[in-house]
């Protein structure tokens, strides 16, 4: 059996089993990401959230999905059809491409490559093709303000999301996602880097659209923004890759802050845990913070998000990342020196 | 003739901003002529709402007018109903007996803490804040049971009426406003702690649309809005109806007249509300809550049993109605908005010859052009929440 793996074909079925078996966790992921979002943030605003479908609405995904299927879909007259469809499928695929790389446990990724963390921002900066194309293509004035406001909010964000993870990197010295998890076995990131930490952080709320940086949807604003027009599986398509980046973003702070995988209390009982659960623990935690934000702070205005990122994240985390080079080299304590 | 060359520059685009917006609070609909992102232009339209209110009370008895004044400004009806009730007794003569009138101001009172809350929170939920919003529709809730107790329904109250409140407070009421007057203070702490100190709420609502209080005066604001601008202005100090003189409040003022100074005059006017309240609980007696004339004021049930002349009574009220004697009259009220002025003009008949509302927003609303102007998109949408309006009353 392990010698059918080896086989040309059997690499193709491999892979393909272990994408499938990344993808149907993720997208029920999604799913329940929905349904833990409308619960948190009922409790937070007093009230019950989903309750009706099934065992305390656990069957509501489901039932969401279901209406979503059944919509029409409408394009609109003045649309560029073919640009109007094609604008969910990148969205989606894109958030859906870049968990190749994630590795949930030691070695386990689709795809360990060595230069993971570089796929991974290429990978996301790819992703404000479908929301511009989204916003062009519908050819509405509130899905192209929308368009605008994302494309000059991820660019924003991507600059000092970079030097947080350069960073990081200078003190890892690889860019292969396992070897920064396993850079951080004595400490992890989040303490010495905690500003990096927050930064990116809060990059990460704007580099996904979410509140307080929901502008680009900016619902009191624009309405809907990017995805006004949108209605059936191709607006489910936008959320479900909002969803899937929001979890995304979870992950990659995870493994760059909070030690992956690695247990936070590294003896007896605790190291005997699985890798994944305490991976998906801490993934859960960076989830409820988004949450939480969302429900508890306004949105920002357009030129004050773009001030705060050119103003103050990028000096701060240019800044920091000299001081950390500085620090590494004085004292010898670069890797592969 | 020299020729004159025009040069027009094209360089804006326009957005329908509403009538179906998220944002444009009821049927709003706004042209905006936008530079990019800002505002060059806001252009709003208003009657889409419009219901002929004024000409259709032409033809009612005055007592079948005061349901029309619940669906003026709908979010705090009661305090609609105040100014129609006041003008007619103006009219007719006739004073509200003492516990009617404590007990108008009470549900005047709990009207304004209603209106402020939905303002301070659907003004939060422009700006994206969602929480304060639920937790204002929790707290409003608890008042509009109140509503309900004393009147029967929770928006549409028909309560006060010419000369004093269609009934009493059930029993025990008194006590269930009491405890609630302990207990609100602390949920509008709760509530600031969510908005008052946030830095993303400060940026959002300091120095936008700020407005002097000259230019304010000028175009004819009232009520908290011109309050924010400093000048402490306020009908139930400067001309007190009811039991206004006998209770203690303080009439907050801001002073740049700016969006966020407008959140925090309503906050605090909130708090000298249930000071109100509570005083009046204090100094309220029993007694008749109408007028004992049967001409203004249905007679008992019981009375109707036995005596003729009270059936008699009750018959002409409810088809005929009261005749009022010809005159005229523009009274006021300080309503949770600003001034809702109603100018009655009685000619001797049981119907008015002719009412016309001043509504509080409508003055608020023609300065949107004003105050949006080279603000952005966002800000807009801030100010528009920040004036409070209501279409009900703007487009009658």
């Amino acid at each position: 059996m392990m010698a059918f793996f080896d086989t040309d074909l059997g690499i193709v079925i491999l892979t393909l089993l272990k994408s499938l078996a990344l993808i149907v966790p993720l997208l029920i992921g999604v799913a329940y990401l929905t349904y833990a979002e409308r619960k948190v943030m009922g409790a937070i605003q007093l009230r019950k959230g989903p309750n009706i479908v099934g065992p305390f609405g656990l069957a509501q995904p489901f039932a969401d999905a279901l209406k979503m299927m059944f919509k029409e879909t409408i394009i609109p007259a003045g649309s560029d059809r073919i640009l109007f469809m094609m604008a969910p499928m990148i969205t989606f695929g894109l958030a859906v491409v870049a968990w190749a790389v994630i590795p949930v446990n030691d070695h386990w990724a689709i795809a360990n490559i060595n230069v993971g963390i570089l796929y991974l921002l290429a990978i996301s900066s790819l992703g404000v093709y479908g929301i511009i194309i989204a916003g062009w293509a519908s050819n509405s004035k509130y899905a192209f303000l929308g368009a605008m406001r994302s494309a000059a909010q991820m660019v924003s964000y991507e600059v000092s999301m970079g030097f947080v993870i350069v960073t990081v990197l200078i003190c890892v010295g690889s860019l292969n996602l396992n070897d920064i998890v396993m850079a951080q076995r004595h400490i992890w990131f989040a303490i010495p880097l905690f500003p990096m930490f927050v930064v990116f952080f809060i990059s990460g709320l704007a580099e996904t659209n979410r509140a307080p940086f929901d502008l680009a949807e900016g619902e009191t604003e624009i309405v809907a923004g990017f995805f006004v027009e949108y209605s059936a599986m191709s607006f489910a398509l936008f959320f479900l890759g909002e969803y899937a980046n929001m979890i995304l973003i979870s992950a990659t702070t995870t493994i760059l802050f909070l030690g992956g995988w690695l247990s936070p209390i590294p003896f007896a009982p605790f190291i005997w845990v699985p890798g994944v659960i305490w991976f998906l623990l801490k993934l859960f935690a960076c989830l409820f913070v988004f949450i939480w934000v969302r429900a508890t702070f306004p949105r920002y205005r357009y030129d004050q998000l773009m001030a705060l990122g050119w103003k103050v994240f990028l000096p701060l985390s240019l800044g920091y990342l000299v001081l950390v080079a500085g620090v590494l080299e004085v004292f010898g304590w670069l890797p592969n020196a | 003739m020299p020729s004159v060359t025009k040069t027009i520059e094209i360089d804006s685009h326009t957005i329908n901003f509403g009538p179906q917006h998220p944002a444009a609070h009821g049927v709003l609909r706004l042209i905006l002529e936008m530079d990019g992102e800002v505002v060059t232009r806001a252009d709003p339209h208003i009657g889409l709402l419009h219901r002929g209110t004024e000409k259709l009370i032409e033809y009612k008895s005055y007592m079948q007018s005061v349901p029309y004044f619940d669906r003026l400004d709908y979010v705090s009806p009661m305090a609609c109903e105040y100014a129609f009730a006041l003008a007619t007794e103006t009219l007719l003569g006739i004073t509200a007996p003492e516990r009617a009138q404590w007990i108008r101001m009470i549900f005047a009172e709990l009207t304004r803490v209603l209106n402020h809350l939905l303002s301070v929170a659907s003004f939060a939920l422009d700006c994206g804040a969602l929480t304060p919003g639920l937790w204002g529709y929790e707290e409003r809730e608890k008042l509009l049971e109140f509503h309900e107790a004393a009147s029967g329904a929770r928006f549409h109250a028909n309560y006060f009426r010419p000369g004093g409140v269609a009934k009493d407070m059930p029993a025990g009421m008194e006590a269930d406003l009491a405890a609630w007057c302990a207990e609100f203070p602390k949920f509008v702490d709760k509530l600031e702690s969510l908005l008052t100190g946030n830095r993303i709420w400060k940026q959002r609502v300091v120095d936008i649309g700020v407005i002097s209080a000259a230019d304010a005066l000028a175009w004819g604001f009232s009520g908290p809005n011109l309050r924010a601008c400093g000048v402490a202005w306020d009908l139930r100090r400067a001309q007190p109806y009811d039991k206004y003189a006998e209770v203690e409040f303080d009439v907050p003022v801001g002073l740049h007249g700016d969006c966020y100074d407008r959140y925090l005059v309503r906050i605090a006017e909130m708090r000298e509300s249930v000071k109100i309240v509570s005083q009046a609980l204090a100094k309220i007696k029993p007694g008749p809550v109408k007028v004992q004339d049967t001409k203004f004021a249905p007679p008992k049930r019981a009375d109707m049993k036995h005596s003729m002349e009270a059936l008699i009574h009750h018959f002409k009220l409810y088809t005929e109605g009261h005749h009022v004697p010809a005159g005229a009259t523009y009274t006021v009220v300080e309503a949770p908005k600003g001034e809702f002025g109603v100018y009655l003009v009685a000619d001797g008949t049981n119907r008015p010859y002719r009412c016309k509302i001043r509504p509080t927003g409508f003055s608020h609303l023609q300065v949107l052009d004003k105050l949006s102007r080279g603000h952005m998109l966002a800000d807009v949408v801030a100010i528009i929440g920040s004036i409070d309006i209501v279409f009900g009353e703007i487009d009658r």
